[in-house]
């Protein structure tokens, strides 16, 4: 990783943070639907970084959205689980040729992506939202929660992408 | 590395879970207390026309009450010393406010700098709001009514039956009273008030109407959806209550309970 490629991650977290507490934290589309949109930080964080610190560092960054929405530790359960287990999933998304370094997720083959990002959208939100209502009675309210919010937030992270990278290319 | 970490979140997820333990992880701290007074600075003036309408709503309420009282009081002001009030008012600003969880906080602008304290009632000038869970030097998280871990002593106005007060996750502005027994004449839009018998709030604060309501399964005990008076999707200004008898309530209590023992 490179001195700009650190940089513009210390950026990137710091910005979501921000976005997600201050503006999507409060879209409550339909009463309970709420994209969690900061997780594109581990979603986008170099391939070839770190593994070790990557899921060290989306602990912090769940912890920091659980402390301004006070809910305990949901959050970093959700970021560091998805960050342990992103490897794999990049391996069935994008095939074998993730090992040789080749793959740039912005550059991929948008049916690859929309996994991989699908993928680790629903695994975050499924252990969030189950840790969260903590309550075999609720099973329905949180398949409810884990499906709608987490299309919303793949929607939402896809089009944050397409966005952005239009403007850098 | 991974383990380690996921069992400490979990830890902090479990201990949330205890009402009086929730310390560690909480946006009742320095940090997130000011960015969301920096956030509130802004948006407050989207909605001030509407909370105008609700202080002057109040003020008529209570001015009429304040008529009623003159009429009784002949003598005032026989001498200077005053009472001890049963219960003290302080007011707050709701700076964060979730309800799309099944487990809802508030963070409000005031802290233990304000005599704070944790147990203290949180109303608005509609009715219930939640009961102070945490407080840091300058802020304070609530937990609010539309919590599952809630459970709030409340009554029919009309006839005095009480249950307990609690939330399903379903709609934020309906919540349930239950463990009202079969005998109590209901009808639909009754009047749900507290119940007194707690000692967080104080009896008679407003809480909703009946929206619907059926038999629970062991048919003893009604079921009741009630419609809050109160939208809880978008709270300005609160009212703290303390129960300056509450110490004396609470110790009695025990010393009771001991005995029993």
């Amino acid at each position: 990783m490179s001195n700009s490629d650190i940089l513009i991650n210390i950026v990137r977290f710091i910005l979501l943070v921000f976005l997600q507490v201050l503006l999507l934290n409060n879209v409550n589309l339909a009463g309970y639907i709420n994209p969690y949109v900061y997780i594109l930080f581990i979603i986008l964080y170099p391939l070839d970084g770190d593994k070790g610190l990557l899921i060290f560092i989306s602990f912090l960054l769940g912890l920091s959205i659980d402390i301004f929405e006070d809910s305990g530790g949901v959050h970093a359960a959700a970021c560091a689980f998805i960050a342990y287990i992103r490897p794999v999933v990049l391996k069935y998304s994008f095939g074998v040729s993730y090992e040789y370094n080749s793959v740039k997720i912005k550059k991929a083959d948008p049916m690859e992506r929309l996994t991989y990002i699908a993928s680790l959208v629903f695994m975050h939100h499924f252990v969030m939202f189950a840790l969260e209502i903590f309550s075999f009675n609720h099973t329905l309210l949180l398949l409810k929660s884990t499906l709608f919010s987490g299309l919303f937030t793949t929607i939402v992270i896809i089009c944050t992408m397409i966005i952005f990278n239009k403007k850098s290319s | 590395m991974f383990a380690v970490l996921f069992i400490i979140s979990v830890a902090l997820t479990i201990q949330t879970h205890n009402y009086h333990n929730n310390k560690f992880v909480s946006s009742a701290n320095f940090f997130s207390g000011k960015v969301f007074t920096f956030r509130n600075n802004i948006t407050d003036y989207f909605n001030l026309a509407n909370e105008n309408e609700q202080l002057l709503q109040e003020n008529l309420r209570l001015r009429r009450k304040l008529d009623t009282f003159k009429e009784i009081i002949v003598f005032e002001e026989l001498d200077s010393t005053v009472l001890p009030n049963k219960f003290d008012y302080y007011t707050a600003r709701v700076i964060n406010n979730n309800y799309s969880k099944s487990k809802n906080h508030l963070t409000i602008d005031r802290g233990r700098r304000d005599s704070i304290e944790i147990d203290l009632g949180v109303i608005s000038s509609k009715g219930i709001v939640g009961i102070v869970s945490n407080v840091s030097e300058n802020y304070a998280t609530v937990q609010s009514i539309l919590n599952t871990k809630s459970r709030i002593n409340a009554k029919l106005k009309k006839s005095s039956h009480f249950g307990s007060l609690i939330w399903n996750t379903e709609d934020p502005n309906v919540v349930q009273l239950i463990d009202i027994p079969r005998l109590a004449q209901l009808e639909k839009g009754d009047t749900i008030i507290t119940g007194g018998r707690s000692t967080i709030f104080p009896e008679g604060i407003l809480i909703g109407t009946v929206k619907d309501f059926r038999l629970d399964n062991d048919d003893n005990y009604y079921y009741i959806n009630v419609d809050l008076f109160n939208d809880m999707t978008r709270l300005e200004n609160v009212y703290l209550i303390r129960n300056n008898e509450a110490l004396e309530i609470l110790t009695l209590e025990k010393a009771v309970e001991d005995v029993e023992q």
